[in-house]
């Protein structure tokens, strides 16, 4: 933890993760900017954490705000709340926040002497629904962004920090910055028209993205919580984006391009980070980790080079089922072992092609044949359902898959390990969010995502796997935010004032007070989140770009529909989504050589087509 | 801990300061981080899932500080006292520190068999806002302590394995006095001064206070001492079964 002393020189930051310490402690985002932000002469950053309960009733009673966890100061002191939107669920919690702080919920009546309310993440991609709470929206990558907002606000500060209005219009000719404020909005049903009230404001505000990982190394210096917090080991990470395009990942179409860092810093972020924390588990995380080329080296070479730090135990988070070989297990296996989980999403091998995660049930069984046979004894399955075009017997195929993964298993159990083989599915509603092929479909509602997790419960009845779903509730209110507009705004702040926090928490959520503020404010919540929208309709976050053109999204689509899977763009021909061309950029690679053969098991042709922007980073160490 | 191979260490230490709101079990686990991060030659256990071989003593409940906390851990090699000290305060959280250690007889016993009490200083005993007055404070704490160290027993209802059940507490408090000179006029409230019994059941000192009554605060406790009694004398548990000792002072 660091101690920044304030001066009238520095920009602060209060960083804000709008949930428990213990879900937001190990967030990278925040920990990156936080290091980033410390380390410039021009600022400095603290960080505080949603109370819980009983402690806001504290500082309520005793009419104290909230407070920084590092030097226990006022939030209300800071230049900067920096909240970090990584699940909607949270928007509730973001409001308190800023009540917490003694600053004003409405962006419209701050004034001078507040401090000015952003926020990043990838919920920030559709803002709109916190658009009438936060100053200006931060979208894509972090790093070089925080320095620009920092510039800026050290400008602000230093004439004296008068109009707020001044500060938030130069904010929003920085690239990759999104006022709310500076826009007109109008509805006619969906989104009429947005626009900029002066010329210097962008139509649309394109994300920003590093460019190179390797001149990011964060966080140098991960913090270590004192009392358990989920994730609680020493993150890498090892590539930013993804290009394998699930049709349904959000994530995976936000942040493209691919950006490995190069080999070599991996191994030196992993020997000095658990040098210095006193860890001995790590995961290198990424959205899809085995795809990390060279990843069976580097595996290998972490695992075999314990250096003095005893025993450690290594974790691939995100596994690929098809990229998931023998050779990754049985290194892994040498430490002590984590869990493992793979996410097949869908039940069937036509499912899959419509979702675009392309892996066969021969790919599924297999892995989990190299698990068993390696000693693992659990294996965790995430599924989605209410996918487009699913029909009960995709639903079907999950119970199945998951038996079936038991069934592997139980092949094991006679021999040495007398351990209960277990394999557990885990089922979420799906979601369908901006940004994606699927943005157009309507949600499965409450009643049919509960049939259907009600056939699998009849269906696994019985059996050695079992079943987890989240509620179908919560996933309801998750598609009210997810694809909301700005008046949706109204509807967050109702649910707060009724004391609904920690709505990312089955002890605390309430659909009825969502629905009743939705009635309140005279929306139809079927009308956001059940409704198939047209191609022409004009969406609430067509103003920010991830770059991805709208055309390669309603064209994934339609392939979706009509069952037809593309292949990792990374290592085959482009299907020119918009990003690598449009931003200029390229799939950065560690190695030359694609994991696992290349064709991840799933029979892709590996002959290049067209030209593909891919660079190698020069190679330094032992391995190429 | 056996000591027929490797080399076992007791080592003494504090945790003061923010770091009294973190559990026991967080306890353990900074340990064995700073272990890790000073590369210190600690055993592990044999079998699936090695363990540091580090075992502690008494837990300290959550919120009480303490100038005794116990471990004992078994190293694969001898590490100059002083020097182990230094490393593990460097590589603890702030708050926990190294104040002493030694080398653990051969067949010496457990931390948690071999302690038998404990000291506590409690400080800040007050009535609140009820009343406000120094020296009625001091009055009602004396009173108090006179009561208890008269009473034949002392039946509280505890909570036991999730299970309130009713002790009786009185044989299990060896000392209990206030400090400072009888004229003194604290502000805060009086300080008291403490010994309980840690077998055969580790009695609390909340427990032992919650005859105060309602509306009595209390602003800290702190542990000041464990101690080995044994043949008629009263030990430290470095003193009763450590030899090549190491004090070290706090940073």
């Amino acid at each position: 933890m660091q101690r920044p002393r304030h001066d009238a020189e520095r920009v602060s930051w209060l960083l804000v993760y709008p949930d428990s310490y213990e879900v937001g402690l190990p967030n990278q985002g925040l920990q990156i900017l936080y290091e980033i932000l410390n380390e410039r002469p021009d600022a400095l950053a603290e960080r505080a954490y949603a109370p819980w309960l009983d402690m806001e009733a504290q500082l309520r009673g005793h009419d104290l705000s909230l407070f920084s966890l590092e030097n226990h100061l006022p939030a209300g002191a800071f230049d900067v709340l920096g909240f970090n939107l990584a699940a909607e669920l949270t928007y509730t919690n973001v409001l308190n926040c800023i009540d917490l702080a003694r600053v004003p919920v409405r962006a419209s009546e701050r004034g001078p002497d507040h401090p000015l309310v952003l926020a990043g993440g990838h919920c920030a991609y559709n803002p709109e629904p916190m658009a009438d709470f936060v100053d200006a929206f931060a979208i894509g990558d972090g790093e070089e962004l925080a320095g620009e907002i920092t510039e800026v606000v050290a400008r602000w500060k230093a004439t004296g920090r008068r109009h707020r209005e001044e500060v938030l219009h130069e904010m929003a000719t920085v690239p990759g910055v999104y006022v709310p404020s500076m826009y007109d909005v109008a509805y006619d049903g969906p989104l009429q028209s947005l626009t900029p009230r002066y010329a210097d404001v962008p139509r649309v505000v394109d994300k920003r993205t590093v460019a190179d990982l390797t001149d990011w190394p964060y966080p140098k210096n991960q913090l270590v919580p004192l009392v358990e917090v989920v994730h609680d080991r020493l993150n890498v990470e090892i590539f930013r984006g993804c290009t394998r395009g699930c049709r349904f990942c959000q994530a995976g179409m936000i942040t493209r391009p691919v950006r490995e860092r190069p080999y070599q810093q991996v191994r030196t972020m992993v020997e000095e980070g658990l040098a210095r924390t006193g860890y001995d588990d790590v995961s290198l995380t990424s959205l899809s980790s085995a795809d990390f080329s060279g990843v069976d080296g580097l595996v290998a070479d972490l695992v075999n080079e314990q250096s003095g730090c005893g025993n450690v135990s290594l974790s691939l988070p995100s596994l690929r089922v098809d990229a998931f070989t023998v050779g990754i297990a049985s290194e892994i296996q040498k430490v002590r072992r984590t869990g493992l989980t793979f996410a097949p999403e869908a039940g069937t091998w036509r499912m899959r092609q419509v979702i675009n995660k392309l892996i066969t049930e021969e790919d599924l069984y297999a892995a989990a044949d190299a698990a068993f046979a390696a000693g693992w004894r659990r294996i965790k399955l995430y599924f989605l359902t209410g996918l487009p075009t699913e029909m009960d017997e995709d639903t079907a195929g999950i119970a199945e898959l998951a038996r079936n993964v038991v069934d592997i298993g139980q092949q094991y159990t006679r021999k040495a390990h007398s351990k209960k083989i277990g394999c557990t599915a885990s089922v979420g509603g799906f979601v369908p969010k901006p940004h994606t092929p699927f943005q157009w479909f309507g949600q499965n509602a409450v009643a049919e995502l509960g049939r259907k997790i009600g056939l699998l419960r009849s269906a696994l009845r019985g059996s050695r796997a079992e079943l987890r779903w989240h509620d179908p509730e919560a996933t309801f209110v998750e598609g009210i935010a997810s694809r909301g507009d700005r008046r949706i705004g109204a509807v967050i702040e109702r649910v707060w004032r009724k004391g609904a926090t920690f709505q990312e928490w089955s002890e605390h959520f309430s659909l009825g007070l969502w629905m009743d503020a939705m009635a309140a404010e005279g929306l139809d919540p079927d009308w956001y989140v059940t409704r198939h929208r047209e191609e022409g309709e004009p969406l609430p976050w067509d103003h920010i770009s991830a770059g991805l053109h709208r055309d390669f999204l309603w064209l994934d689509w339609q392939a979706a529909l009509a069952e037809h899977g593309l292949p990792d763009c990374r290592w085959t021909p482009c299907y020119d989504c918009g990003v690598c061309t449009d931003y200029a950029l390229e799939h950065v690679v560690a190695s030359p050589t694609p994991p696992a053969g290349g064709s991840q098991g799933t029979g892709q042709d590996l002959e290049r087509g067209a030209d593909v922007p891919v660079a190698v980073l020069p190679t330094r160490g032992s391995r190429p | 801990m056996r000591g027929d191979r490797g080399v076992p260490v007791r080592l003494q230490f504090r945790k003061v300061g923010r770091v009294r709101f973190i559990s026991h079990r967080d306890v353990a686990r900074a340990f064995e981080r700073a272990f890790r991060i000073e590369q210190l030659p600690v055993a592990f256990t044999e079998g699936f899932a090695p363990r540091p071989r580090i075992s502690f003593g008494l837990a300290l409940a959550t919120g009480y500080e303490s100038e005794a906390e116990y471990l004992d851990v078994e190293l694969t090699e001898d590490v100059d006292p002083r020097d182990l000290a230094e490393r593990l305060s460097d590589a603890l959280p702030e708050g926990m520190d190294v104040l002493g250690l030694g080398h653990l007889e051969a067949r010496a016993v457990s931390l948690q068999q071999a302690v038998t009490s404990a000291s506590y200083r409690i400080r800040g005993v007050s009535l609140g806002d009820d009343a406000r007055d120094p020296s009625t404070v001091r009055t009602w704490a004396k009173a108090w302590v006179q009561n208890t160290l008269q009473a034949d027993a002392l039946p509280v209802a505890v909570q036991r394995k999730g299970r309130e059940v009713i002790d009786d507490l009185r044989p299990a408090i060896r000392h209990l006095s206030m400090a400072g000179s009888p004229n003194e006029i604290v502000e805060e409230g009086v300080t008291l001064q403490l010994d309980v019994s840690t077998q055969p059941k580790n009695i609390r000192p909340t427990d032992v206070l919650g005859t105060l009554g309602h509306g009595a605060r209390v602003a800290s406790i702190t542990r000041t001492a464990q101690w080995i009694e044994r043949d008629g004398s009263r030990l430290t548990p470095l003193e009763a079964d450590t030899r090549l000792r190491a004090q070290v002072g706090a940073r």
